[in-house]
């Protein structure tokens, strides 16, 4: 509807075009406009912008003119409707976002109008509401990550590891970072930029190329005085429940311990602050959050007690009112942008706040059986699905032996992106190859199944799959 | 007057009740079908356990307790505040919007790709810029990516510049932004008139200046005058120029920042293009730059080729990634939506209804609440509440709290830290003059309202004034905290 070249081609006059076309618009603001200006001493719109020298001016912006609401609702759909969607394709894409079950009434409450056209809660006796969803969503991940202090949200999880990398270099001064080598590419590419300000030196370290875990000789040899944190993930980018980050605060007590988890699998699996984690990040789109072609996302970010004036972004705290009700309000104030300017511990402002009043929302329907129970389902399914690719001919299902949460590694004689090309002739969505993130794994691919994949889905995959072998 | 909700206090977590939630697959599945390894299984999930009626019932309750542009005028300035369009909302619910998966095939994404780059091209009119990103989420997301491809710019050029200059009337953003990409922040003063000190700037600027970081019109809603000087004295000294747009609601169809010779400029689609704040986020910070600085972008770039899209990640001078993936999406589309349905022509009487607004607000107002700098101002002003300060004791704070009990949002305070008693007010173009009219006449009561009724409120929130202190020096940021300190804060 936009197009670059219209640019040159649209009239002088049509970009004089003034007020909405709806001539009823055009009349009430106009009427109320002349009252306005009358009420200034002004004739006209123009004198309002006489402080615009004229060598800056422009008259009118050169778009298309504006239009019903019935036509923009037909022209946006018909574009989109271009997309293919998880919604009746099935989808077993993953490496970070996830196709989980929403339930209908995270987005009524998502969708109620108090929450959503709301701002950060500046006032806190009139938002008493979302500052409550936001202390019940920090506290959802304090218990589920096992420390005491959450932040109400950072952009997504890359932004949260550039995040707990400066704050490493805040707890101890120290400049190195150690980070898996299997690792989302852009997770690297955002926490290069992130810690670009620090001049922090980012190293990684091997996996074991047998269970998929890290490689704990690999990392020892890369662990020196200056090491300020070491971040692991579990699962991992290959699915793989990386159990060697039970001993890693052991072995390396001087350097801070960042653990990246699926919220999801924290139903069965060890909170990290039980293993001696300093800060946790994760991404939260798990919980409730469509996947909105990766954006908005929720980025977790919770550290010890301890650590709480140095953690980045914006906390809710609880405390009183004049009468002694209990009230929450935003606090530690003095560590952010709009006090401490150049020296706050982060520029975050406007974060994803309604995303985590979405996840706390869903884990409040979820409830501990649900949860518990959705991450059994997670590895059962995955696990009965990656054995049964591993039965067809041309692919080693799971390549790695770890054990897995929701999605696992297949190694085929195709290649991945001729494999996609082939199972989208079949309706179906692929995998994520794997060599964009670690480029020495070109045969490998990531495949992703959660509740959301019925018998049906599974046999389909694997049907295509053996047509393909 | 208002009266705001007020339901009962206790937590999600302190409520009693049994889950209704269900999952196919769970009722079959056997240990062997769980493989967790040893040492790795979680021994205790300490999380309630509510029907969905408890869960919908507790949270619509929560909602009440909250204050949105739907309930009412929400002049917070610096925010823009606007009214969010429904159909935008709408969209978004649609699986085409927010059930695609970022890895998908870009033959698969052909739709959202088609929305981005048309998105990418109105910004680029709008701004007056070459060439646009959509990937930060977030106006100090932007200004980070901002300063990281200024970074890249002159170190291109073979320049290691390490300052940037901030005028101290900047959103606490800017300085915040520059110093994470590295940079030493130098503070220049106003002028008397609250503008950008042309003295200050040039004494400012030397070969160690990266960028000049602006709003304008500015935090007090004065369009800087000498924008073409001050991009000639920033140029001159080989910085570039960067534009905050936050303000942009004051200026569309009237200038661009291209036309003021800026360099780059950051959006804040939640603020000027109408969607929603969602309580804090997510918004998104699309950035826009000049051609020189275009090699430098982000990746992907979504590029348009005989009809199709596809993402190029093969730019060697690129910055990388600033987030996963292309941006807020879900925020984008909203943003597009509402850009197509207020057109060229409507985005211009937008900005020009919001300084219309800002202006007729302000001279309702300046009686009481004197206005420190220049008569003329463009979307917000900046009201100082000194005067009630001396005479009766009323502090911008007590104004600000006094005006929830009326119904409304409160204008933003003590900021910028320039003026005293600062009370900054956007009013934005979606408010009727009627509206601006009761607003106004509130504003005045309350200036003549007995001061220990001012003082003490708000009386009509749902809670009483909250104790900011105690929650600072306690810090209980989770329930988990709270339970181990064992004792209610009432005792």
């Amino acid at each position: 509807m936009i197009d670059g070249r219209s640019h040159d081609t649209q009239t002088h006059a049509a970009r004089k075009v003034f007020n909405h076309d709806s001539a009823v618009t055009k009349r009430v603001v106009m009427s109320q406009e002349i009252e306005m200006l009358a009420a200034l001493g002004l004739s006209s719109l123009d004198e309002l912008f006489v402080d615009v020298p004229k060598e800056v001016r422009i008259d009118g912006l050169n778009l298309p003119a504006g239009k019903s609401e019935i036509e923009v609702l037909r022209e946006l759909k018909a574009i989109l409707a271009k997309n293919l969607t998880a919604d009746d394709h099935p989808c077993f894409l993953g490496a970070g976002i996830y196709h989980h079950f929403i339930p209908a009434a995270v987005r009524t409450i998502v969708g109620r109008s108090e929450f959503l056209t709301s701002y950060t809660p500046y006032q806190p006796e009139i938002s008493q509401g979302m500052l409550q969803a936001l202390f019940e969503y920090q506290s959802y991940i304090a218990e589920l990550t096992g420390l005491d202090a959450v932040n109400s949200s950072t952009y997504d999880a890359s932004t949260a590891l550039g995040e707990a990398a400066t704050m490493c270099f805040r707890l101890n001064e120290k400049k190195r970072f150690l980070i898996p080598e299997a690792m989302s590419w852009e997770k690297k590419s955002v926490l290069s930029n992130y810690v670009l300000g620090l001049k922090m030196e980012i190293v990684e370290y091997g996996y074991d190329p047998i269970t998929g875990e890290l490689d704990l000789e690999d990392l020892r040899s890369k662990v020196d005085r200056d090491t300020s944190g070491i971040y692991v993930e579990t699962p991992n980018l290959f699915g793989v429940i990386d159990t060697q980050a039970l001993f890693l605060k052991q072995e390396f007590p001087e350097a801070a311990l960042v653990v990246g988890v699926d919220p999801i699998s924290l139903g069965v699996l060890k909170a990290p602050g039980d293993y001696g984690a300093d800060i946790v990040i994760g991404e939260g789109q798990s919980l409730g959050i469509d996947m909105n072609f990766g954006g908005p996302l929720l980025g977790i970010f919770a550290c010890r007690q301890e650590h709480v004036r140095k953690m980045p972004g914006r906390v809710i705290g609880m405390t009183h009112d004049s009468e002694g009700e209990r009230a929450f309000c935003m606090t530690l104030q003095t560590r952010e942008q709009h006090i401490r300017r150049s020296k706050a511990t982060s520029n975050i402002c406007t974060n994803e706040a309604l995303m985590a009043v979405a996840a706390s929302v869903y884990l409040s329907i979820l409830g501990k059986e649900g949860l518990e129970g959705l991450a059994k389902v997670n590895i059962a399914r995955a696990r009965k699905l990656m054995d049964l690719i591993g039965e067809i001919e041309g692919f080693d299902s799971p390549a790695f032996e770890g054990s897995h949460f929701n999605e696992f590694v297949v190694r085929t004689s195709t290649r991945p992106e001729k494999l996609n090309r082939l199972l989208l002739k079949h309706s179906i969505l692929g995998g994520v190859p794997l060599a964009a993130h670690v480029p020495r794994l070109d045969h490998h691919m990531l495949f992703a199944t959660t509740e959301m994949h019925s018998d049906a889905d599974h046999e389909a995959l694997l049907k295509a799959l053996k047509e393909v072998a | 007057m208002y009266q705001q909700a007020k339901h009962d206090r206790r937590l999600i977590m302190e409520r009693d009740g049994h889950s209704d939630f269900d999952l196919p697959f769970l009722k079959e599945l056997t240990d062997q079908d769980i493989a967790i390894p040893t040492g790795m299984r979680r021994t205790v999930l300490d999380l309630p356990s509510l029907p969905e009626r408890e869960v919908v019932k507790h949270y619509v309750n929560l909602s009440q307790m909250n204050y949105g542009v739907d309930n009412g005028l929400y002049p917070l300035g610096s925010c823009t505040m606007k009214f969010n369009p429904k159909y935008a909302d709408y969209l978004t619910s649609l699986p085409s919007v927010n059930c695609i998966h970022p890895w998908q095939a870009e033959e698969t994404m052909q739709g959202a790709l088609q929305i981005m780059h048309e998105l990418e091209l109105a910004l680029c009119e709008i701004s007056g810029m070459d060439a646009v990103t959509l990937q930060p989420a977030a106006g100090a997301h932007g200004e980070f990516t901002g300063m990281l491809l200024t970074k890249a710019y002159h170190l291109n050029h073979g320049e290691e510049r390490d300052e940037v200059v901030i005028p101290d009337s900047a959103h606490g953003t800017n300085p915040a932004s520059a110093a994470m990409a590295g940079y030493r922040v130098v503070e220049i003063p106003s002028s008397k008139d609250g503008r950008v000190d042309l003295e200050a700037l040039k004494a400012a600027m030397s070969e160690r200046t990266a960028a000049f970081m602006i709003t304008n019109p500015n935090t007090l809603g004065i369009f800087e005058e000498d924008i073409q000087q001050i991009a000639k004295i920033v140029h001159t000294a080989g910085a570039l120029l960067y534009y905050d747009g936050a303000n942009l609601n004051a200026v569309m169809g009237r200038t661009t920042p291209g036309k003021m010779d800026f360099d780059i400029v950051h959006f804040n689609l939640h603020k000027t293009f109408a969607t929603p704040h969602g309580g804090g986020g997510p918004g998104a910070g699309p950035v826009g730059v000049k051609e020189r600085i275009e090699p430098f972008l982000p990746v992907p770039k979504i590029v348009l080729k005989d009809s199709k899209y596809s993402l190029d990640y093969d730019r060697p001078e690129s910055i990388g990634k600033v987030r996963s993936f292309y941006g807020n999406f879900a925020v984008l589309v909203r943003a597009y939506a509402y850009i197509v349905r207020m057109g060229g022509n409507g985005l211009k009487a937008a900005s020009d209804r919001a300084v219309l607004n800002s202006n007729y607000l302000k001279k309702q107002l300046m009686d009481v609440y004197p206005l420190p700098f220049r008569e003329l101002r463009k979307h917000e002003f900046v009201v100082s509440a000194k005067l009630l300060k001396d005479q009766k004791g009323i502090r911008a704070l007590d104004v600000a709290k006094r005006l929830l009990d009326y119904g409304y949002h409160a204008p933003t305070i003590y900021f910028p830290s320039l003026v005293e008693e600062a009370l900054m007010i956007e009013p934005t173009e979606t408010e009727t003059k009627e509206t601006l009219d009761e607003f106004a006449a509130v504003m005045k009561r309350i200036a003549s309202e007995d001061p220990e009724v001012v003082r003490s409120a708000p009386h009509n929130t749902a809670v009483k004034k909250v104790d900011e202190v105690y929650a600072a020096k306690e810090a209980i940021l989770s329930y988990r905290a709270f339970k181990r300190r064992g004792t209610d804060q009432k005792s």
